[in-house]
């Protein structure tokens, strides 16, 4: 095959929208009388019927506790439960299932980080990198931490289109830097940072990276080996996985070094009221009876992502996010907060003489959910001086139709209050 | 289905356009700030009284039109009212948006041009934008310290 004939062979892959949204049972409905237009998917995604089946299957058929039951019940859970690990490792090419935790959500994977690496190893006078567009889940953490530990927090400035300026971070680095913590992509402003470039120079000076991968998961495909991040987390929610079910992901050898976290059942090999013997990895960080049900639907959103391919996803949301946003930016008086030139399908946006809430709720008026507020990124309104914006996050199951249905609510909102 | 005109009266999209008594009260004897934490709405209440009246009343900050218009209907309501008369509005104004007991005529009558607001009911999730300055008085009448908040 020539060169030529290959290059004709390889074009972008296309979706099917309309059978992918029958796939999602809660999109046929009306919402004040009007179908359904779902724009809120930075806030959390919805469900397949897929993954709503694998709960249900759990529930009906296989509901028992894991890692401990002799009896059929327990082991096909634990099978499943374990299953599911795989799938996450495989889906973010960790190198062993080890380095999987199961966590609540990508919250609770920061804070574990924060307070057993961190807590362990930093010291008065050590610094902290974070960024001004972080979700206030990457940055409260760490105050907490600096409150400890008297390490003291450092902050990456973000341009006027909502892009890190990367000459400050690297005047930030120096050998006090022990911790770099940013967003993959910014839930408030759609920016996609370059996060190889962050990890390897937060490297060269021998600080620990993390990367809080929320928003990134459903959009982009993660190689956390390619990358060399030391630790990277997110939510299953927001990749069309129930909520209350997150991963951490960390290099083996961080993990292996890091004081459990909390205590309890499962995370423990045997205990005595003299000496207890903590259980290997991954178990060590998981006490307690987990979102049993939440890590299978996990794996079964896994399964549905990965099917459909993250490449044609993203590829469609792109279409979408350009063809919006040259659609909204006809609408008078209205600015885009958030214009980086890597971004990912959110738009937020204010518009002059509407405060966001009351385009909230003109929206929902005509069966439109979007968000509106400051997205728990309270420093990125702060730097654009807005008190909340609008936000409306698309997903691979949402439509050229529906932005039009959009543009066309904002009309609306115009016309109620100019 | 409510019409979004019920929400959005005119008079809303009148004050929240031009808020009456908008700006800080120079010789003002009690302040209050208030917050609602869920959307970022921030309001400063200035309170002038004198032998329990209300002589003055102004607000500043930012918000959405309903938690403005309710903030410059409020302030134009509370002149020359009482404290007790002012807490009793507070209790008619709730009972307006929030209880399932609709406020009787007696108590429409002092609500007067408040009654404007009464569509928020429908709309639970912008109840707080609503009573975020009742709070702020409240506040202030308390002589509390702390920012009143809708949580």
């Amino acid at each position: 095959m020539s060169e030529t004939n290959t290059a004709n062979i390889i074009k972008t892959p296309t979706l099917d929208v309309e059978n992918i949204r029958q796939d999602f049972p809660i999109l046929h409905q009306e919402v004040n009388g009007n179908p359904l237009v779902y724009l809120d998917n930075a806030a959390t995604s919805q469900k397949p019927r897929q993954v709503i089946e694998a709960l249900d299957k759990y529930y009906q058929e296989d509901n028992a506790n894991i890692h401990r039951g002799v009896h059929t019940l327990s082991e096909r859970a634990t099978i499943d439960y374990e299953q599911a690990r795989e799938k996450v490792r495989s889906f973010i090419n960790a190198n062993s299932e080890k380095e999987i935790i199961f966590v609540r959500g990508a919250t609770e994977g920061i804070n574990l980080i924060a307070q057993s690496y961190g807590r362990n190893k930093l010291k008065a006078g050590d610094e902290i990198i974070i960024s001004e567009m972080e979700h206030h889940s990457n940055i409260v953490p760490w105050q907490l931490l600096c409150e400890q530990t008297g390490a003291i927090l450092k902050i990456i400035p973000i341009n006027d289109s909502g892009e890190l300026i990367l000459e400050e971070f690297d005047k930030l680095l120096n050998s006090k830097t022990k911790i770099v913590s940013v967003v993959h992509i910014s839930n408030a402003l759609g920016t996609i940072n370059p996060i190889q470039t962050i990890i390897d120079r937060a490297h060269e000076h021998n600080a620990v990276v993390i990367i809080d991968g929320a928003q990134a998961t459903p959009h982009t495909a993660v190689d956390v080996q390619a990358l060399d991040c030391d630790f990277y987390v997110f939510s299953g929610h927001k990749l069309f996985a129930p909520t209350g079910v997150g991963v951490l992901y960390g290099k083996a050898h961080l993990l292996e070094a890091m004081p459990p976290w909390q205590g309890g059942g499962d995370m423990i090999k045997m205990v005595s009221f003299e000496k207890t013997l903590y259980n290997d990895l991954p178990y060590k960080f998981e006490a307690g009876t987990p979102h049993i049900a939440g890590v299978i639907g996990l794996g079964a959103a896994i399964d549905y992502v990965s099917a459909t391919g993250l490449e044609a996803i993203a590829a469609h949301e792109h279409e979408l996010l350009e063809y919006a946003t040259e659609k909204i930016l006809e609408v008078k008086g209205l600015r885009l907060i958030g214009t980086a030139q890597q971004k990912t399908s959110i738009l937020s946006f204010v518009i002059d003489s509407i405060h966001p809430h009351d385009i909230g709720t003109i929206l929902d008026h005509e069966g439109i959910a979007i968000r509106t507020g400051h997205h728990c990124a309270m420093p990125v309104m702060t730097h654009f001086n807005v008190p909340a914006t609008a936000r409306a996050s698309f997903a691979f199951y949402n439509t050229f139709e529906e932005v039009d249905r959009l543009i066309q609510a904002l009309g609306k909102a115009r016309e109620v209050f100019i | 289905m409510f019409d979004l005109k019920d929400l959005y009266q005119e008079v809303i999209i009148d004050h929240n356009r031009s808020p009456r008594n908008f700006g800080k009260l120079e010789d003002a004897t009690q302040v209050a700030e208030g917050y609602n934490p869920l959307c970022g709405d921030k309001l400063n209440l200035y309170l002038k009284t004198e032998d329990s009246v209300i002589t003055d009343v102004s607000f500043d900050g930012s918000g959405c039109a309903i938690s403005v218009a309710s903030a410059s209907l409020m302030t134009d309501t509370l002149k020359g009212k009482t404290i007790e008369q002012a807490e009793q509005l507070f209790q008619n104004f709730h009972n307006l948006i929030i209880e399932e007991e609709e406020p009787d005529l007696e108590q429409m009558q002092a609500l007067g041009k408040l009654a404007a607001l009464a569509g928020v009911k429908e709309y639970p999730a912008r109840v707080k934008c609503a009573t975020l300055c009742w709070h702020t008085l409240h506040s202030a009448l308390q002589g509390e310290t702390s920012p009143a908040t809708t949580e």
